[in-house]
């Protein structure tokens, strides 16, 4: 007798039949109540708490219809939230351009590192061009994650390449300054580098300049994923055959340009899982800002849930808060394999 | 320039560039500290701290020095990475295993409770346990009893504590018997692993002497507990968020261990006449366990550097006692940060000094 290989998947032993069951009362003893909680009786519409649960006995989803701005642009001003979109679609089209393009590469790569950060800086800040300033302060909610992440994740990849590079080093001065740099920065967790950001930072400038609060955390942010780039770009060295290299040395190129524009490219491409897993723990991490003062996601939802009006909804705060952040890692990582894949293609043409 | 003569250079503009670097940050400190009237030094560490510490394992009082907070502190960080440690491997380890348990409704749960957990950041999970979960639980007088001695309410877990001169002196004798085993398997001649016999020794020693101790329970007597143990509910959201946050990340890594190991070595196995369970605990994981320490030696260090998320709680370890409490009552930002970074920078070189000494020790085994 043939059986469908999904029975047998369930039931094909006295093993899996006991698993199978156990996995079943599992799901019949957790998933009602959560459907139920989160929509069988939620509660969309109310004006505060008190009303959600007169209302229902679920999840009061009102309370996060209340705060959804919020949750997206902190208290940037309504009628300068344009911008930001301006600033987003440029991030995206640019950010395509430059990753799927074929020709004429160097540009979009140039334009994603340079112009879309100093575009997005005075859209953003604004106080030049007739736009009226938006303090950093006013900045948060999921914008500031993907500002946060954006802007460490482009800095970061300059330092991990010098780093990578300065660890390979035969000259010893340079390889065990990038080795104790990288060392340094990896063995120190986030939040401790956050502190020193906030307070030791202002100490190091010369008396009387003060930094801004999303500045400080910027520049941490970006030295501390350099440094976790930086193995990942050694990885992807160390991944290029050394044949390449004495190709290229055959031909007459010279030691540098030996390195950028025949080892480099390899390295990079060979490194791409990896960059993809830092960028979506860099996006994760961005979280921890909140505990430094800045209100990014985490922080806005933390504050909401202690408005006098709807305190006691820290689930449904956290809840839509992860439900966010998964979507944007898997935004990431999707995004990531295209690219690995779009990447992956490129020797086999160059073959023929 | 001859390439030695050029390499000096670049390096001895490197040294020079750095150095002045280092230089204008320290003139910055300096004049930054005169300003403020701040005099540099860590003679700070043996004045009075004076202030509490709500939860600590070492003995502390507010008459006790910043030098000895930081003592405390650093035993309750080591603490919470202990827990996690554990609570980790083991959740990992479930994980995986349903992962590969071949049933199709075990493994789909596995990769969607990891994909879900690995996409989410794990500060948001442990103040999602700390204020949705536990600081939602009912006061003291309608505590969720679970049995009928252990209580969950708002203050945090009430567990029975043990007590007794014979679960004193079994409970260590069991617990020394499991460590000499451990230190001496091999030499033994043992062939089974350790880790098959040595967990049910512990748990049967335990049992046992839990049967003999005298049982503390707490009782509520108006409106608080008395006797037995309290877990705080900053150390649970902790030791939850961590623990599931690194979980799936172990279990991805047992994964790929065991999937790592031959095919070959498991039909060789078989063809020798070796049932799988004996295969799976002689022969695939051995072998394994030689690919799981690296990056589960990194999962660790993770742990140990994630606890410092118990500052966002108010969980007392080193960076919420140092660079929150201390720092704002004394102002000594260099001191304090100084000492910070230095205990996670020698916790993490000897954790990875030690994982790297075991790691060559089972590599070399098999060859």
């Amino acid at each position: 007798m043939t059986r469908h290989p999904w029975f047998r998947a369930l039931f094909g032993s006295k093993g899996n039949m006991i698993v199978t069951l156990l996995m079943i009362a599992l799901f019949a003893w957790v998933v009602p109540g959560l459907v139920r909680w989160a929509f069988g009786h939620a509660v969309w519409e109310a004006a505060n708490r008190a009303e959600c649960i007169a209302t229902d006995t679920g999840a009061c989803w009102a309370f996060i219809k209340a705060r959804f701005a919020l949750f997206f642009y902190g208290t940037y001003p309504v009628d300068e939230r344009w911008r930001v979109h301006l600033g987003l679609a440029l991030l995206v089209v640019i950010g395509t351009g430059a990753l799927f393009s074929h020709r004429r590469r160097g540009w979009w790569l140039l334009a994603l590192m340079v112009l879309v950060p100093v575009a997005d800086a005075i859209l953003l800040a604004g106080g030049m061009l007739g736009l009226p300033a938006v303090p950093t302060e006013r900045w948060g909610g999921l914008m500031l994650n993907l500002v946060i992440s954006f802007v460490a994740l482009a800095g970061a990849m300059p330092i991990g390449i010098a780093l990578a590079f300065g660890r390979r080093s035969s000259w010893p001065v340079i390889r065990y300054g990038s080795i104790g740099l990288i060392e340094f920065w990896r063995g120190v967790p986030l939040l401790t580098v956050l502190f020193m950001g906030l307070v030791l930072l202002p100490l190091f400038l010369p008396n009387g300049v003060n930094v801004d609060n999303l500045v400080r955390a910027l520049v941490v942010m970006t030295i501390f994923t350099g440094a976790y780039m930086a193995e990942t770009i050694r990885g992807g060295l160390q991944g290029v055959p050394p044949g390449q290299a004495e190709a290229a040395l055959a031909l007459g190129m010279h030691g540098t340009q030996v390195q950028v524009l025949v080892v480099l490219p390899q390295a990079l491409r060979l490194a791409i899982p990896g960059i993809i897993n830092i960028a979506v723990d860099l996006f994760k991490d961005t979280s921890l800002v909140s505990i430094v003062g800045l209100f990014d996601l985490m922080g806005v939802v933390g504050q909401s849930v202690k408005d006098p009006a709807w305190t006691g909804l820290a689930a449904e705060g956290y809840v839509f808060a992860a439900v966010v952040f998964f979507f944007a890692c898997l935004v990431i990582s999707l995004g990531g394999s295209v690219l690995e894949r779009h990447f992956s293609s490129a020797p086999k043409e160059s073959k023929s | 320039m001859t390439s030695k003569g050029r390499a000096l250079a670049w390096q001895a503009a490197a040294v020079v560039s750095a150095t002045a670097v280092v230089l204008y940050f320290a003139h910055n400190v300096t004049t930054n500290l005169a300003v403020r009237g701040i005099q540099f030094g860590f003679g700070f560490l043996w004045a009075k701290a004076g202030f509490d510490i709500p939860f600590h394992l070492a003995e502390w009082d507010v008459n006790f020095s910043y030098g000895r907070a930081l003592w405390v502190a650093g035993i309750n960080t080591l603490f919470a990475a202990a827990i996690c440690i554990a609570l980790s491997s083991a959740l990992g380890l479930t994980l995986a295993l349903m992962r590969l348990s071949g049933n199709l409704l075990a493994a789909g749960t596995s990769r969607v409770l990891i994909e879900l957990i690995r996409n989410t950041p794990q500060l948001l999970q442990i103040v999602f346990f700390y204020f949705a979960v536990l600081q939602a639980l009912p006061q003291m007088r309608q505590s969720v009893t679970i049995g009928t001695s252990v209580f969950l309410n708002v203050r945090g877990l009430f567990l029975p504590a043990a007590s007794g001169e014979a679960w004193d002196w079994i409970s260590s004798a069991t617990i020394g018997l499991v460590v000499l085993v451990a230190v001496l398997w091999k030499r033994m001649g043992m062939v089974v692993p350790r880790l098959l016999v040595l967990p049910p020794v512990l748990i049967i020693g335990l049992v046992a002497a839990g049967f003999t101790a005298q049982w503390d329970a707490p009782v509520l007597k108006g409106f608080n507990f008395v006797g037995g143990v309290r877990v705080p509910p900053e150390i649970l959201a902790l030791a939850l968020g961590v623990s599931i946050y690194t979980s799936a990340f172990i279990a991805e890594n047992v994964r790929a261990s065991i999937l790592g190991v031959h095919r070959g070595q498991t039909e060789a196995a078989y063809s020798l006449g070796l049932p799988p369970g004996r295969t799976m605990a002689l022969v695939v994981l051995p072998q394994a366990m030689r690919l799981l320490i690296p990056p589960l030696t990194s999962q660790y260090l993770n742990i140990i550097k994630s606890t410092t998320l118990g500052a966002a709680i108010a969980y007392p370890e080193i960076l919420q006692i140092f660079a929150r409490t201390v720092l704002n009552q004394s102002g000594r930002a260099i001191e304090v940060m100084t000492l910070v970074l230095g205990v996670f920078l020698v916790i993490n070189l000897l954790a990875s000094a030690g994982m790297n000494a075991w790691n060559r020790r089972l590599t070399l085994q098999g060859r």
